[in-house]
Order: C-alpha cells, then structure tokens, then sequence
C-alpha cells in the first residue's frame, strides 16, 4: 500500500513539474523567445555532458541538504522558511572556523567545522523553535525575518572581521586541508554530497524507527493526543527545528567548505526557498529528498545554461519552483484532472 | 395536511446507508419523536430536510406540495428551521449578531441593530424565551444558547422547527423551561420534530413518535398507545442486556486522592474549579455526576497532569504527584480514557500498531536506546485487537480508518493494557452504539473488580447511576455532595447537579 | 549622542512614519479581511510584489500612474484568486499555499522585467503619482508637517482603511465575513453562501495589498527592483495579528513598524556609527518582537486555516 502511494504520489510530482514548464514554455513563447531553444538549453546545461551533470550534482548537493531540512521540520508539522537564513550562518561559521584551525590535521580541521555549520543552523533555528513552542508565534514570519536578520549579519561580520584585504567583500580563500574533498577531480563534485545521503539515510531511521522520530511525527500529527502520550511538546517542536536548522546549515557549510572554498555575503540563489519545493515534492519521505533535490539540481544548472545561452532569465525556474508547490500542495488538483480527462475520454467514447 | 413530509429517503456515505427508504411526516401543531439509537440515522434524516445533505433518492414535500431543497437557504425559505444538536453559533460574535447573521435588517447599507434587538425582543417576549441580544456566546449558559438558536429559527419564519438531542446538555429545570417553550409552539401550530433517544422524555412531551432503527423506518405510534417497552423493542429490536453484577466490597486503600484542588478561570471569570477534595479507593468506581462545562473536563485534566492546579495536592496511591506533567502522572499508574478521544487519545493518521503504544513508547518493553522494537510493538498491538474485539483489517490501517466504537475499544484496551492502579475514564460511551457501549461499561466494573481505583466522569446521569459505587456531584466547579450511589435518588442528583441544594 | 537624540526625536520622523506604514497597513487590511474569513494569508508578500510591479508596468504603457494603479489592483487581485482558488476550492494548505505563491511572485515579477525591460535589478523610470498638499492641514503647525503634504495614496489609503473597518464592524457583509471565519458551518446554515465570502475576501486582500505595493514602486520610487517588498507582506501579516485583525489596529502596529523603520532610514543619513547592515536588521527584528509579544494575547478566527465542506453536494 505504501510503495504505491509513493509511487502515485511521484507520478503526481512528476506531472506537477511538467505541467509547470508547460506554463513557463508559455510565458516564454509569449515574451518573444523561442521555447525550442530555451528548453533545449536546459536540457543540455541539465545532463548534456560529464560537465552539466557535475554542475547539476553541485547545484543538487544545497538542495539536498535544505530539502531535508524543510523535509523534517515537515514532520513535525512545523514550516521552516528560514532555511536561507541558517543556510548563512552555517556557512560563515564554517568559513571562520576552517581558516582558524590551520593548524590541525585536516579531518579533524573538515569535521569541527562542519559541526560548528550546523551548530550555527540550529542556534538559528531554535528562535523561532522556541517562540512556536512557547508562545505560538508562527515560524513561517519569524523564520522569514530571521533570513533578513542572518544575511545582513553575515555581510556584516565578513565586512567587519573576517574581510579578505581584496577589492571584494568575503573571507579568505579556505587552504585546501580545509575544504571538502573533491569526489570528482576537475569538476566541484565534493564530499558533500556524500555527507547528504548520510544524512538522509540517518534521518529517515532516526524518523521511522526511533522514539524521538516517532514522537516528533505524533506532535506533528496531532500535538493534544502527543501531549497525552506524555510527550514534551514543547521540548520535541525546539529539538525539531533545531535539527532542521542543524541541517540547513551544512547546505552552507558545504558550499562554504566544497564549493566557494570561502564566504561570500549573498552567495545563494536561493537554495534554502528551493529546499521548500524538493521537500513539497518529497512528502512524507526522506528518501525522496535525493531524487527531488537532484530534480531541482537539474532545473537550477540548465537554467543557467539556458540564461547563457538563450539569453532568457533564470528566474523562470524560481516560477517553476513556485508553480511546483502551489499543484503539489494541492492534491484535490491531481484527481480533478484526472476526472475531467476521463469525462473528456467518456465523450470521446461517446462520438465514436 | 402535513408540515412536512418525507417519501423513500435514502442516503449513502460510501458504502454505508444512513438512511434506507425512510418516510416520516409531521402535523402542524403535534411535537413529533423521532426516536433511535446513536447511528440510527436520525440526524442524518433531519440534515436532508433541512438542506444540510442531499438525499441519493427520494421525495420531500412541505405542505403537500413538492420541494426541491438545495441547501439551508430553501429550507429556510420554506419555512423550516433546525436547532443543530452542536450549537451552530459563532462564539465570540454577540446574541443579536448570531441571530440577525443572514437575514439582516439594514438601514442605508449599515447594519441595523436597533431594529435587530426589537425584532428579537419581540419574538422572545411572544414564546417566553428570554435571551440578552448583547451578550457575547460564549458568555452565557449553554441553556442560554440553546434559546439563541430557537429564535434564531422562529426569526426567520419556522414553522417547522427540528430539534436535534435538545436536551442532552441541559439541566433538569432548563428541560422543563424547554418543554414549556415547545408546547407554547404547539399551540401557535407549529410542527416540532423532537430527534432524542431518551424514553422518558419522549412519553413526556410527545404526541407521535416514529422510530428509526439501522436507517429505517421502523414505524409512526401515537404517544398514547405506546409504552417505554414497547418503544425499546422497536429502537434496539431485542432486549437491553444486563451487566453481571458481583460487587466485591471496596477496599480501604486510597490510590486517588485530591485535597482542595483548583483550578482558575478565564481572566475575570469565576474558578473552573474550587477546593475540590475527593478520594477514590481501591475496587469503587467513584462517578461524578453533573450537568456538562461544570468542571468536569478540568477535574478530567487536573487529575491527570494535562492541566496544572493552582492550588490543593493531588496524590497516587499515597505519593504526591502535584505539578507533574501527564507522562510523569500516567507513569505512576494511571489508566486515562479521555473525554474527547478523536482530540487526545489517538493520531488518527498513525497505525493501530503506532497508536497501540501511545504512551508507553518510552518503556522498556517497547524501545531500547531511542529505538522502537517494532516486532514488540505490533505483537502488542495484535493482542489488543485480540482481546478486545476490535474490528479492524490490519493493525498497519491508520486509527482514523476505524468506526468510533473499534477506536474507543482500541483505546480503552490500550489503557487497561498498561500497568495502572488508577482508572480514569472521562465520557467512555460518548457517541457510541449500544453494543460498544455495554462492552466498554463492563471492561470498567471489571477493571474496579480486579482492585483498581476509578474516576468515572460523565453527563449521561444513567451512566453514573449505574456503574457507580459512590458518586460525587459537581456543580459550578464545587463538588457539592458526595454519598454511597445507593442514598441518592435521582430526582435528588438533578437538584444537586442544578445548584438547589438547600431544597434536598 | 545628542546626534542620536537628533535623529529619534525628530518631527521628519513622524511624516516618514505615515508615509512607510501606508502600505503596509493597507495590506494588514487585506490580512484582517482574509484571515476574518477563515483563509490564512501568507501570500500578502507576493501579492504585494505583484502590486509594485502592475503598477510600474500600467504607467509604463500608458504613461498615466492612476491606470498603473488600477493595474496593481488587479494584479494583486488575481494572485489573491489563485490563492482563493487552491485554499478553498482545491483545499491545499494555506500556510503551503501561501508560501509557494510569494515564490512565484517573486520568480514572476523579476522575469517579467527583464523580458520587458531587459533589465536585471530593476526597471527604467516611469511617470510617479507625486504628492498632494492639502490646502488647510498644511498649513497647521506641527500636523501639517506631518499630515500636510503625501502622496495621494497615503488620503486613499487612510480613507480606505476607515472604510475597511465600518466594512467588517458595522455593515452585514462584515457581519456575515466574521460568521464565516468563526463558524464556517454555522454561516453555512443560516444561508450565508460561504465559498462566496472567502473568494471575496481572499481577492479583496490582493487588491488591497496589490495598492500597497503599488505605493512602494508609485509612490516612493518610481521604477520596480527585484523583490521589491523586502518581507513588508510579513511584516503587514505580523502587523495584522498585532491589530487584532482589524484594519484599525494594523493601523496601529503599521504605524509602530514604520517608526523604527523611519529612524533607521534616518541613521543612515544621519552616519550614526552603526553599520548600515546592523540598522537594516532593526524592523526585522522588531516584527519578531511585535508578532511574539501580540500572539501571546491574540485570538484568531476560530475556523481559521481549516477548510469547510458544506454537505449541499454529498
């Protein structure tokens, strides 16, 4: 019963890109543009080569990360908006604290500053953890504001402490014992991308079979029956979006650590609203975090090469993003169309 | 001619039919008993006439003529009007503002609320329903909402006036305060359709009654011809069966104890509950017998850590557990059966398995270092289904998929499954069949038989009569009186449960 | 730090403060009408990007800011339908809902600049609304400096307001909007069609904050930048709640928003030593604040969030 409501659920996503991109091939086709070309482009800066597949992998790894994120706060019925925010702050901390260990070995130097990344995230989370908890604030405007708050602090202490002495505001370039390894050489294929399938792996366990999953998901389900088990609430909504933001801020961490090899303020296209589309797609499913990330990976690179190339804004893919959470949130969507495309099939049948 | 009358009603909810070919009619100016069990289709029946749902197939017509009724506005518009067994009104919006909602008087485009208050006025003066247009609902006594509602009906021109279980949540002199109104009805000529399932009430103020029974018609009486026997053997087609009783002498052992517990109120309002000291003893079923929003669902939640008191000890088994939160409480021993089950007691979305060890999780029987024993849990959970005769296809279906009576049997078999010296079960038959309901009274005398201390909180007054061994009567937050079950009389209760207690 | 005293207690501040809280009481309005009825309006941020950008656009191609108005309007109207149309008609989560329908806004609004303008960042000058003085009030001393000279959508806005709330208080639409936020079903009952008060509702709430958008590109600046909106929607969302969803208490808290955000503007003028990320960070941080501490005494709509069934068609 499970694999096919997976299943169906994933044709449903997969339906819900498709139809976006009809809709984006519309818009482009009506401002002028030619809609061969610009979606050709995409296909190509998406898989055509060892080299778009690497850039699709590296623009997937974030995703995966703040995909989760979104994912297990999901869970827990909490909606984290502010991934972009810990995204930040996980990766400034990452950044600050890799150039100040050079002097340990570099698995010890990776490993510290990965988890000061996430200890970063999840310091970020636990606000509006806590004030949801507490006081029922709702995390979607605190979380929204603390993206403001985190980014301008962020610019604020790399212009201020932790400025390379260049033209350009951001950190020192990190030496490379403090980078993520490349899995791949020659393409920024890194480590990353590992750490996120293990993250996943571990989260989905620690969700299905662990009393701290199960407790999280009967808060999320129904806090008053949770609180009856004699579950803290309070205590499991703070822990859930503490790990969320934990996560959400390895997303930085591996781009600070795998990918930019330094901070820079403003660095993120936006990976942590993304994460809200691959989480709306994946559902209740960890596992569907990876193809969803990787999904929107794709969607991320080729629309790169498609701005390049084709001359036509990447933004098109934030509507797609947009469009995707708007059909998947909306699951009475999916059987209306399939009714009304049998009722169209019936009077098909009928003429005939 | 009839007010309304109703030909081969049926109605389906997937697969199941509420309502199977039923007819039923009213007279103008006859009080007309629809009576049945829960389930038996009776809302259902009144939920078409009033445009509520719409019926698979069938016919309606008011006043012998045919009517298509598409939603509330044409009942309305028809001339029929229902008071909904949950009140249908907006709590914070004022008396005159749920009244008038839908039909206002205006004046240059602006709400009229002058000629709101005269109009209710008028009509309250005419059938004795007093009711304060400026109060805000969720102000005023349930009785008082109750009225709300009459003239919010008879405002738009009932003359058909559909009264869903009124009495279920009134006080005894409100009951009557109730009949007075509905004969007053009577004698204007309008016809009133009674839905209950009370017998007693029915001989009382009935001229007809037509009995539904597993959504059909089982047959129309006049009141006169019937007697209570008879009307049961039409609503349950057998006979009620008796519980077995072998009353073991309670022990001395106190395992529940409150001393002078209370529980403040909305800023402003008076104490939910004040100095309430009670002791429940190992093998007595203590009932707490009173009219509903009395204190009964903060005494439910003080006892058992969902609620903090702000003052007075609470005590299991002689240790003090005041201030403890519900996991620390129910860790000590305490069997809890909440009053609203779909709310606390079970994540409808989780499997049976999951929601078999709601609760319990943390024990050591059913995880070991943070991780579930799955293979524990689901053999726990089977055993339940077992021995509590839940009917259920799997125990991987969501809690939700069950009929309320399974749920109810999964939950009280869960509770009863853990260790526990303490029973606490807060309306355990609400809503439930007669069959369910028997099986689960008989699980808590047999729980009392097996030593265990239980708190029995309901609003049926039968209930309480029967599975009581004690009973303590609660009024406005106070418990009032408590005696051995057998010293009170019934007309007593009802007194005691209204506040009259100098007239005992 | 008498230059720190200067920049606080300065009468500039008060007329900056009416200007900025303009919009986004207007789209607090829009929040108090939506959320009244039962639909949570997360979307107000991109409804009012899509305002900012309508407006831009109608004065760009007809050279006349009131048609750019008008085009706001209905822009933020028809992000408000789609939000009406998943919410109610399609019950998906408002809260979801909300959320995916500002990143469309946003992906929507700054590709549409650039295939129009060619532009990224933000667009070219268009014709602006410009300011009215009022004969009388300007010349007022103290009022007339703050009250005296706007824009016209600040009067518009003002009047609206008013409006909105003998609207939702004292007419029976209002009546039957705050019946169908608190009890959809009993609304339901007494033959209050309640699917219709939602669209209306949820529509009307972009149309109100499309205008206050429109007052962010028209008003203030005159051309459109990407993401234009800078979570004001959130903070009209906050400032909703802090109301008592009440267009004249989103009056109120606009007004406190906006005072921070007059004298942070002022400090950067003003080189107080701070650092201009630190003072942007102040209204943000003041809607945390606000939002934390009006929760804690707020009751929203009873049926809030939830979706109604009527049994009609069953």
């Amino acid at each position: 019963m499970g694999l096919r409501g997976d299943v169906s659920r994933f044709a449903y996503s997969a339906i819900a890109v498709l139809l976006a991109l009809v809709i984006g091939a519309v818009l482009i086709g009506t401002s002028g543009y030619s809609v061969k070309e610009a979606y050709s482009n995409l296909l190509m800066g998406a898989f055509g080569g060892v080299y778009s597949l690497a850039t699709t992998v590296v623009m997937s790894t974030p995703l995966l990360f703040t995909g989760l994120a979104v994912a297990l706060a999901f869970q827990c019925g909490l909606f984290n908006v502010g991934a972009e925010g810990q995204l930040y702050v996980g990766a400034l901390a990452s950044a600050v604290v890799a150039l100040a260990l050079s002097g340990l070995p570099p698995a010890f130097r990776v490993i510290i500053a990965l988890t000061a990344g996430a200890g970063a995230g999840a310091a970020l989370g636990f606000l509006p953890g806590y004030l949801k908890a507490k006081i029922g604030a709702h995390e979607v405007v605190t979380t929204i504001m603390l993206n403001y708050i985190a980014i301008s602090l962020t610019t604020f202490l790399v212009k201020t402490y932790f400025r390379d002495p260049g033209p350009v505001d951001q950190t020192v370039l990190l030496p490379p014992g403090s980078r993520l390894p490349e899995l791949v050489p020659g393409t920024r294929v890194s480590l990353g991308i590992v750490i996120g399938i293990l993250a996943v792996a571990l989260l989905d366990r620690v969700m299905r079979r662990s009393v701290l999953g199960y407790e999280i998901q009967a808060v999320g389900q129904n806090p008053h029956a949770a609180e009856y088990g004699g579950v803290n609430v309070a205590a499991r909504t703070v822990q859930a979006m503490m790990i969320s933001g934990a996560v959400a801020g390895l997303a930085g961490s591996v781009e600070s650590m795998g990918t930019l090899y330094r901070f820079i303020p403003y660095f993120s296209p936006g990976y942590g609203f993304t994460g809200i589309a691959v989480a709306v797609i994946a559902g209740k499913s960890m596992w569907a975090v990876i193809p969803a990330a990787f999904l929107f990976g794709a969607l991320q690179s080729g629309g790169q090469s498609m701005q390049l190339f084709a001359g036509i804004p990447m933004e098109l893919m934030t509507m797609v993003q947009g469009l995707v959470i708007l059909f998947v949130a909306a699951p009475a969507l999916g059987s209306m169309l399939l009714k009304s495309r049998s009722r169209l099939s019936e009077k098909g049948g009928g003429r005939a | 001619m009839y007010a309304v009358r109703m030909e081969n009603i049926t109605k389906r909810f997937g697969s199941v039919a509420a309502n199977d070919g039923v007819c039923f009619a009213a007279l103008p100016g006859e009080i007309h008993c629809l009576l049945g069990e829960n389930g038996a289709g009776k809302s259902t029946l009144m939920r078409i006439l009033f445009g509520l749902y719409r019926a698979d197939s069938g016919s309606i017509y008011v006043n012998d003529r045919p009517a298509q009724i598409a939603g509330p506005r044409d009942a309305i518009s028809l001339g029929i009007g229902m008071v909904h067994q949950h009140f249908m009104l907006a709590e914070r919006l004022t008396v005159a503002e749920n009244i008038v909602a839908g039909c206002e008087p205006r004046r240059r485009g602006l709400l009229d609320r002058e000629c709101a208050r005269r109009r209710i006025r008028e009509v309250s003066e005419r059938y004795g329903l007093a009711v304060d247009p400026d109060a805000v609902v969720e102000d005023i006594s349930v009785g008082q909402q109750q009225r709300v509602e009459i003239v919010k009906a008879l405002m738009r021109g009932a003359r058909t006036l559909i009264l869903d279980e009124p009495t279920a949540v009134l006080t005894p002199p409100e009951v009557d305060e109730l009949f007075t109104v509905m004969r007053a009805l009577r004698e204007s000529g309008t016809a009133i359709v009674f839905i209950t399932h009370k017998l007693k009430e029915t001989m009382e103020i009935s001229d007809r009654v037509t009995v539904l029974r597993d959504g059909k018609t089982i047959g129309t009486v006049c009141t006169a011809d019937a007697t209570p026997d008879s009307l049961v053997e039409m609503m349950v087609g057998r006979s009620l069966p008796v519980h077995d009783d072998e009353r073991t002498p309670p022990r001395q052992a106190v395992l529940l104890e409150l001393r002078d517990v209370s529980v403040a109120g909305r800023k402003g309002g008076r104490a939910r509950l004040s100095g309430v000291s009670l002791a429940v003893r190992s093998g007595e079923v203590l009932g707490i017998a009173g009219v509903d929003g009395n204190g009964q669902l903060e005494l439910e939640e003080v006892v058992t850590g969902l609620r903090r008191p702000g003052k007075g000890k609470i005590a299991l088994t002689g240790q003090d557990v005041t201030g403890l939160d519900t996991g620390g409480i129910r860790d000590r021993g305490v069997a809890y059966i909440p009053s609203d089950r779909l709310k606390r007691g079970m994540v409808d979305s989780f499997s049976l398995a999951r929601n078999s060890v709601l609760g319990t999780h943390r024990c050591a029987d059913f995880s070991r270092r943070g991780l579930l024993l799955e293979n524990a849990v689901r053999e726990h959970a089977r055993s339940i289904v077992a021995e509590y005769d839940v009917r259920a296809e799997s125990i991987d279906q969501p809690m939700g998929s069950l009929s309320g009576g399974n749920q109810q049997k999964m939950l009280v078999g869960r509770e009863l499954a853990r260790p526990h010296s303490v029973v606490v079960a807060a309306q355990p038959t609400r809503g439930l069949d007669v069959g369910a309901t028997h099986y689960i009274r008989e699980q808590i005398l047999a729980s009392r038989n097996r030593g265990k201390a239980v708190l029995l909180i309901s609003a049926e007054l039968d209930e309480v009569l029967e599975l009581s061994d004690r009973i303590a009567v609660i009024y406005e937050g106070r418990i009032v009186d408590v005696r051995p079950a057998s010293q009170f009389t019934e007309r007593e209760l009802g007194l005691l449960m209204t506040g009259q207690r100098n007239e005992v | 730090m008498s230059g720190f005293a200067d920049v606080v207690f300065n009468i500039n501040n008060l007329t900056a403060t009416i200007r900025m809280a303009t919009p986004i009481a207007l789209a607090a309005m829009g929040g108090a009408f939506s959320e009244r009825s039962g639909v949570v309006n997360i979307g107000l941020e991109g409804m009012m990007l899509a305002g900012a950008f309508c407006g831009v656009l109608g004065s760009h191609f007809t050279g006349s800011p009131w048609l750019g108005i008008l085009l706001a309007v209905a822009g933020g109207g028809v992000i408000g339908a789609i939000l009406a149309v998943f919410a109610i008609r399609l019950k998906a989560d408002h809260v979801v809902t909300g959320v995916g329908i500002n990143i469309l806004a946003s992906g929507a609004t700054t590709w549409l600049m650039q295939a129009i303008w060619k532009r990224k960042g933000a667009t070219d000058m268009v014709a602006g609304l410009g300011t009215w003085s009022v004969p009388g009030l300007r010349d007022i001393p103290v009022l007339g400096t703050i009250l005296g000279v706007h824009s016209p959508l600040v009067y518009i806005g003002l009047a609206l307001i008013a409006l909105g709330w003998v609207v939702m208080f004292r007419t029976p639409l209002g009546l039957r909007i705050r019946m169908t936020g608190e009890h959809p079903e009993a609304a339901d009952t007494v033959g209050i069609n309640v699917r219709a008060v939602q669209y209306f509702c949820v529509i009307l709430s972009g149309c109100l904050a499309g205008l206050g958008g429109a007052y962010l590109s028209l008003a203030q600046l005159n051309w459109f930048s990407k993401d234009m909106s800078a979570g004001r929607g959130y903070m009209a969302l906050a400032a909703c709640i802090f109301g008592g969803w009440n267009p004249l208490g989103g009056l109120g808290a606009s007004f406190l928003f906006s005072f921070t955000d007059a004298i942070q503007m002022r400090m950067q003028t003003a080189q107080i030593p701070l650092a201009v990320e630190i003072i942007q960070m102040i209204p943000y941080i003041l809607t945390i604040l606000i939002l934390a501490g009006a929760v804690v005494r707020s009751r929203p709509p009873a049926a809030l969030g939830k979706h109604y069934e009527s049994g009609h068609g069953r």
